[in-house]
């Protein structure tokens, strides 16, 4: 099978299709960032400030329920990083020749819900004006972060991903900055020469480059397990039941990378229908994608059931509410749901005619992290509301700024990767050029 | 500017520090008792930590929304089926825990143990992730979740020992630290090295009726409360999950038990 649906392009054509994906802008373009952008203001940031004029109160959270919505949808965005990075340095290490032409879109994704979750931080903390106080930075009061906090951890892990992501998405785009500075002129070409370091293509560039790429490749794998694992021990390492489990760590890992590749299926079904990328994103890829999602939904599926029995095993009173609360309290209809969308939908794709169909395929993967996005919810408002005095048991339910301020995320990622597109070449240009056979003498 | 320390005499100090017996001597281990026995539910404790600490009234709607403020709570069980029921109290207030899950929660060190062996929060460092409070499994910690006013003239009887507390904040009882300093600072001007007992009294314990709460320091083997946490009745809530808690309970006892 080859990688390209309709027939192989030649190199002229690969830097005329991406390039002209950022240089040419139609109205459908601003009107979507427009549209995007308007909703981030009205949704997102307009509520925040609501929010942090009158305090956390606005939010549905209350004395029982201290964690509502924002950190659940922290957990959200940072898992829907995690496939992207981690795929392509895996895909990378492993010699891929079909991860070249999606990479970098996802590794975009990466980064971009990377800053979202970052943002949800933010709209947490009951006072913002003070949150540079959790990093390390010396101060004449001698005061110090605290190491022993899992939080601390999130910290160092989230700015540390952060940093590498963004490094490694950079370092595999300096090549294709040189190509856009190749075509253009005036003050972009200004621009992208900065961009490019001076790129030239000499072979010794191209050997640095291959080291170096390498090393983060090699360097962002152990990253991705670890920061999703500290994200999982904010909960974990508390003695609340149905928290405190020792799997949450792979539980999270596994959640997290089945999130990110469906966020992938989605992100790459958008580029193809509205960039034009058909050439380059084919069927391969939505195959490879699928069989992907097929093994992660199994062992998604499959850590459920030990999370279960470890809960019923331990018989301890607690747990047993808890999970009984999950199970079949209020928010019964979000577990069953979340089950449903994530270990029954996705076996559809053991069908090969699912997978290869692109508008299935949509369906499944925008299922799957509605799915992943409540199965957060229901981690963080089935169990900490309810822990050990029955007399404080208490429930939550998000407010209107809450669902707010949740839609309007998408609406900042959505915004971020708009920009991307056209200031990076969404598709690699030099990495899809690898994979094109010889070049024929008639083409 | 340079420091003014002499290292020689820091060296020293920490030598006076490592020495066995050190915190034995010089230190607190502020304990409290209460006697399930003779609560009767009454809630003068909450008024009076409510006046003492300065905690806000947060109003009706608040309260309907579960975002009241009450340091100690009255937490109350029925047990049997009606008719024959019983009714139960229990005092809830932060159980001061030698080994606090909080404390290892708050990435700013906003919650730390102090050598009394207290529990203590610290308002100005706080930044609200309130990880603290949802770790806390006695659910005794309580958020700001707006900054909360009094009405003329009732800010003039806001205690002045006592910080006023803005939105974003996580408070909790301090067993009246401020009491505790007080008392130590007199003991200080009288030349005495360490507090007699019952010199501190918090609030609540001040102000139950029945006499069912007892405070103290429980490194003084010949204190009241050293005697009291030692009767048979005595329990810790929640022991099980081995947060060692300086709050003990006595057992209420049952005519048919």
């Amino acid at each position: 099978m080859t990688m390209f649906d309709h027939g192989q392009p030649t190199y002229a054509e690969v830097n005329r299709d991406v390039l002209s994906s950022m240089l040419e802008t139609g109205p459908r373009y601003w009107m979507l960032l427009g549209t995007t952008m308007t909703i981030a203001g009205v949704c997102f940031f307009m509520p925040w400030i609501y929010q942090l004029i009158v305090g956390v109160g606005a939010a549905g959270m209350n004395r029982n329920a201290l964690w509502g919505t924002y950190l659940s949808n922290f957990i959200f965005w940072i898992g829907l990083s995690h496939s992207g990075t981690l795929l392509s340095a895996v895909l990378h290490i492993t010699n891929s020749q079909w991860r070249k032409s999606i990479y970098r879109s996802a590794e975009a994704m990466t980064l971009f819900s990377l800053m979202t979750a970052a943002l949800f931080v933010m709209v947490h903390v009951g006072r913002l004006w003070f949150v540079h106080w959790s990093f390390p930075i010396p101060n004449p009061m001698g005061l110090w972060p605290n190491f022993r906090s899992p939080l601390m951890f999130d910290v160092m892990a989230i700015t540390t991903y952060l940093t590498a992501s963004s490094i490694f998405i950079y370092m595999g785009s300096v090549p294709d900055f040189a190509a856009v500075r190749d075509v253009s002129t005036g003050i972009r070409r200004r621009l992208y020469t900065v961009f490019s370091f001076g790129w030239r293509g000499t072979a010794r560039e191209w050997h640095t480059l291959g080291a170096a790429y390498m090393f983060f490749a090699v360097f962002v794998i152990p990253l991705a397990v670890s920061v999703h694992s500290i994200v999982s021990w904010d909960f974990a390492l508390s003695i609340v039941p149905g928290l405190h489990h020792t799997i949450f760590a792979p539980y999270f890992v596994c959640g997290a990378i089945y999130s990110g590749t469906a966020g992938i299926v989605t992100v790459m079904y958008m580029l193809r229908k509205f960039m034009n990328f058909e050439r380059y994103i084919g069927e391969k890829h939505l195959d490879y994608l699928g069989k992907l999602l097929l093994v992660l939904s199994m062992l998604w599926t499959y850590i459920n059931i030990l999370e279960l029995f470890t809960t019923w095993y331990s018989g301890t009173s607690f747990e047993m509410e808890a999970l009984d609360f999950r199970m079949f309290g209020f928010y019964a209809p979000l577990y069953w749901e979340m089950i449903l969308f994530c270990a029954f939908v996705p076996l559809l794709m053991l069908f090969r005619k699912i997978r290869l169909s692109w508008n299935k395929m949509l369906v499944v993967s925008i299922l799957i992290n509605i799915g992943m996005l409540t199965e957060r919810f229901i981690i963080v408002a089935t169990s900490q509301p309810r822990k050990f005095l029955p007399d404080a048991f208490g429930f939550y339910f998000p407010s209107w700024i809450e669902f707010s301020i949740t839609f309007g995320s998408f609406a900042i990622f959505t915004t971020l990767f708009l920009i991307f597109i056209k200031w990076v070449p969404a598709v690699s240009i030099y990495e899809v050029k690898e994979t094109l056979k010889p070049l024929r003498r008639d083409a | 500017m340079r420091s003014e320390v002499d290292m020689s005499n820091v060296l020293d100090k920490l030598r006076e520090y490592s020495k066995p017996g050190y915190y034995d001597e010089f230190d607190y281990h502020w304990t409290m008792t209460i006697d399930l026995d003779r609560c009767t539910g009454c809630e003068a404790c909450v008024v009076a930590c409510q006046a003492e600490n300065n905690l806000p009234i947060v109003g009706e709607e608040r309260y309907a929304e579960a975002r009241e403020i009450k340091w100690i709570r009255i937490e109350r069980y029925w047990e049997g089926e009606f008719p024959d029921v019983k009714l139960n109290f229990i005092p809830m207030l932060c159980q001061h825990c030698d080994e606090a899950p909080c404390e290892t929660a708050c990435p700013v060190f906003a919650t730390y143990h102090n050598q009394d062996g207290l529990n203590t929060q610290i308002y100005n460092r706080c930044i609200g992730t309130r990880t603290c409070a949802v770790y806390c499994p006695y659910e005794v910690r309580y958020f700001n979740w707006f900054t909360y006013t009094w009405d003329e003239p009732l800010e003039q009887q806001l205690n002045p020992d006592v910080s006023v507390r803005e939105k974003g904040v996580m408070e909790k009882c301090t067993f009246c630290i401020q009491r505790i300093r007080m008392a130590k600072d007199n003991a200080k001007d009288d030349g005495r090295r360490r507090v007699r007992d019952g010199e501190v009294v918090p609030a609540c314990v001040q102000s139950c009726p029945t006499e069912a709460m007892s405070f103290g320091d429980s490194n003084d083997p010949d204190s009241k409360v050293s005697q009291v946490m030692n009767s048979p009745r005595g329990y810790k809530v929640l022991e099980e999950l081995n947060t060692v808690p300086s709050v003990i309970y006595l057992k209420k006892v049952h005519d048919d038990v």
